[in-house]
């Protein structure tokens, strides 16, 4: 374990919102370690401040207490010249693929952009369209039916392989991904984690994912954290976390998650059938 | 044989847009649902779920139009009738719809008790006002909701608070169908686990006699309902109980559907997901045949040629494919 690389880590991370008796604690003096190359899951019902974290940790808002590690250095992201390099190593899908893109660029543009963030500005005309073809190819969309359309005229599950598109062409070192398959249905659900896989595979990438779905973070991740008001209360490996939950929160979670091995107790699966009375004659 | 609650025959309805094309979103759809019995319906997004939810309803607004069939409940045939008349006798009493965001349904600045006089005085309004507010806090009291819930305006109540005093508002007449289009997908695990217990009380102590239940959740559809109906392009593909469905499709589409299931159980992981390639057909023009010859696997050529009927398998279960279910079954095997 100790050969791995710390790609990000925190220690005491706070985030309050408002002061004095209004106060709200949001993310509450958490640590954390994210290796390199790893598929870390942070999972926790909605208000748990898996959100306020992951803004955090992109640079959104800014940080009450605490320190972020980026590489093993001391985050600095106090101008805006910083912050631009600092997205260049870190990216993000959001939940709503609908909201995420610009209405008045076209996808050309959106994939262009990616390159030129790369420093590609340079590049020859053909070599950028191979790229984008190339990443186009690897979220299974095809180039030629995406040029000269506006995203909007996707559909959900098509914008959000844009998006995976985008950060293939960026090649960013994390991955935050807040909830992409939540907006989506869960056949395509399967289509995107795939090729989060692969990506994570193929580039070495660290994805961070946000979820509240148990299933998925227990078959995409390697790690698992468990948030409960602001608090991480459970982490380590998935098997560990979901196959042999220690805090009392996971345990209630993971009985509430509808599973087709051991259905709830009210559920009429555990039901022996009424046996059959002959009808009276 | 217990007695059908509702029975659902050829019934086709179609959106209009507005150059005047005709989009079949439900289309010649039967089935029938015995009392005590709640029948899930499962597919992917766009493949007519919430327009067959709609559709049962016999309330009709553009650009939702009805083309014919029938819809029977309890005996009772309701398509056809008139929007004022299904509004007055119908809806709340016979059938009563739950739609996604249903707790967004609340208006914001009227207190619980007044949406139940509401509802109660829009089908019969010489009850008193006593005799409501008894019979609301009796039904609260039932279904385990606090019963100052009443007083208190929605913006009080959190997001499972919301969605079980709408459920409970509108099965306050007892409705002989419940028809709940996700209920439980804006909540977390926590309340979702609460409204489906809801739901569950609400069958057990009868005061709704049949459900339909439709979400694409499919381990939350095995653990609430007794069947599982498949829909693909406006029809539905295969019938089973719950157990069969999930694990044992017959249906191409349907095993493509379970193999997309996630749950965090111990040998799920090392299961690969996988997903259907390809999309749903443009209701727009359906294509011949069977509409999911194009991202079959085991496609024929006669598939594309041939319309399919739904046919039955014995045991209540019915697959709408050319191939039978040995055939079927041959191939899966050979995976």
């Amino acid at each position: 374990m100790s050969e791995r690389e710390i790609c990000l880590s925190g220690t005491g991370v706070s985030k309050v919102f408002g002061f004095g008796n209004r106060k709200t604690v949001a993310v509450d003096n958490v640590d954390f370690n994210f290796y390199s190359g790893e598929l870390v899951s942070i999972v926790g019902e909605s208000g748990s401040g898996k959100t306020t974290l992951i803004k955090m940790l992109l640079g959104l808002t800014s940080v009450t207490e605490g320190e972020i590690q980026f590489l093993g250095k001391k985050r600095d992201i106090r101008t805006r010249s910083k912050k631009k390099e600092y997205w260049k190593d870190i990216q993000a899908i959001f939940q709503d693929p609908f909201s995420s893109y610009n209405i008045f660029s076209k996808i050309d543009s959106v994939l262009l952009d990616c390159i030129h963030m790369r420093g590609g500005r340079m590049l020859p005309k053909a070599k950028k369209i191979e790229m984008m073809e190339e990443a186009c190819r690897f979220v299974n969309l095809k180039y030629a039916e995406m040029t000269n359309k506006y995203p909007f005229e996707l559909s959900g599950g098509q914008m959000q392989r844009l998006m995976i598109a985008r950060i293939f062409l960026l090649r960013p070192k994390i991955l935050l991904a807040d909830e992409p398959t939540s907006m989506i249905d869960a056949c395509s659900r399967a289509t995107i984690l795939d090729m989060l896989l692969n990506l994570r595979n193929e580039t070495g990438m660290t994805i961070i994912f946000i979820t509240h779905d148990m299933g998925l973070a227990y078959y995409i991740s390697d790690t698992v954290y468990i948030m409960e008001r602001g608090k991480i209360v459970e982490f380590g490996s998935a098997d560990e976390v979901i196959l042999n939950p220690q805090a009392d929160y996971t345990k209630r979670l993971l009985s509430d998650v509808p599973k087709i091995h051991e259905p709830w107790e009210f559920s009429k699966r555990n039901q022996t059938p009424p046996p059959q009375t002959p009808v009276e004659a | 044989m217990s007695k059908i609650m509702l029975e659902v025959n050829g019934l086709t309805t179609k959106y209009i847009t507005r150059y005047n094309e005709s989009v079949y979103a439900v289309n010649d759809v039967s089935f029938q649902v015995e009392e005590g019995k709640s029948v899930g319906i499962a597919g992917e997004s766009g493949c007519g779920k919430s327009t067959l939810a709609l559709s049962l309803m016999g309330y009709y607004f553009p650009p939702l139009h009805y083309t014919k069939g029938d819809i029977i409940i309890d005996g009772r045939n309701i398509s056809g009738m008139d929007p004022d008349d299904v509004r007055k006798n119908i809806l709340g009493t016979e059938i009563a719809y739950i739609p996604q965001a249903a707790m967004n349904a609340l208006n914001p600045t009227r207190k619980v008790i007044r949406f139940i006089e509401d509802v109660i005085w829009a089908h019969d309004p010489k009850i008193s006002k006593k005799d409501i507010h008894d019979l609301a806090r009796e039904r609260f009291e039932t279904l385990n909701l606090p019963e100052d819930t009443l007083n208190k305006y929605p913006v009080e109540l959190s997001g499972g608070m919301k969605q079980r005093t709408v459920i409970s508002i509108s099965t306050i007449l007892s409705p002989k169908v419940l028809i709940a289009d996700e209920p439980s997908s804006a909540l977390d695990v926590t309340s979702q686990k609460m409204v489906i217990k809801m739901i569950h009380d609400l069958m057990e102590l009868g005061y709704i006699k049949s459900m339909i239940f439709i979400t694409h959740e499919l381990p939350l559809l095995y653990n609430v309902t007794d069947d599982i109906m498949v829909m693909y392009a406006g029809q539905i593909v295969e019938r089973g109980s719950a157990d069969q469905m999930i694990f044992d499709p017959i249906h191409p589409y349907s095993k493509g559907l379970m193999g997309s299931i996630l749950v965090p159980e111990d040998g799920t992981r090392d299961v690969k997901i996988t997903a259907i390639p390809g999309t749903p057909p443009n209701l727009k023009k359906p294509p011949d045949g069977c509409r999911f010859a194009e991202r079959c696997q085991y496609v024929k050529s006669q598939c594309r040629v041939q319309n399919m009927e739904l046919a039955g398998l014995g045991n209540g279960r019915t697959s709408r494919c050319m191939m039978s279910e040995e055939e079927l079954r041959e191939a899966y095997k050979n995976e």
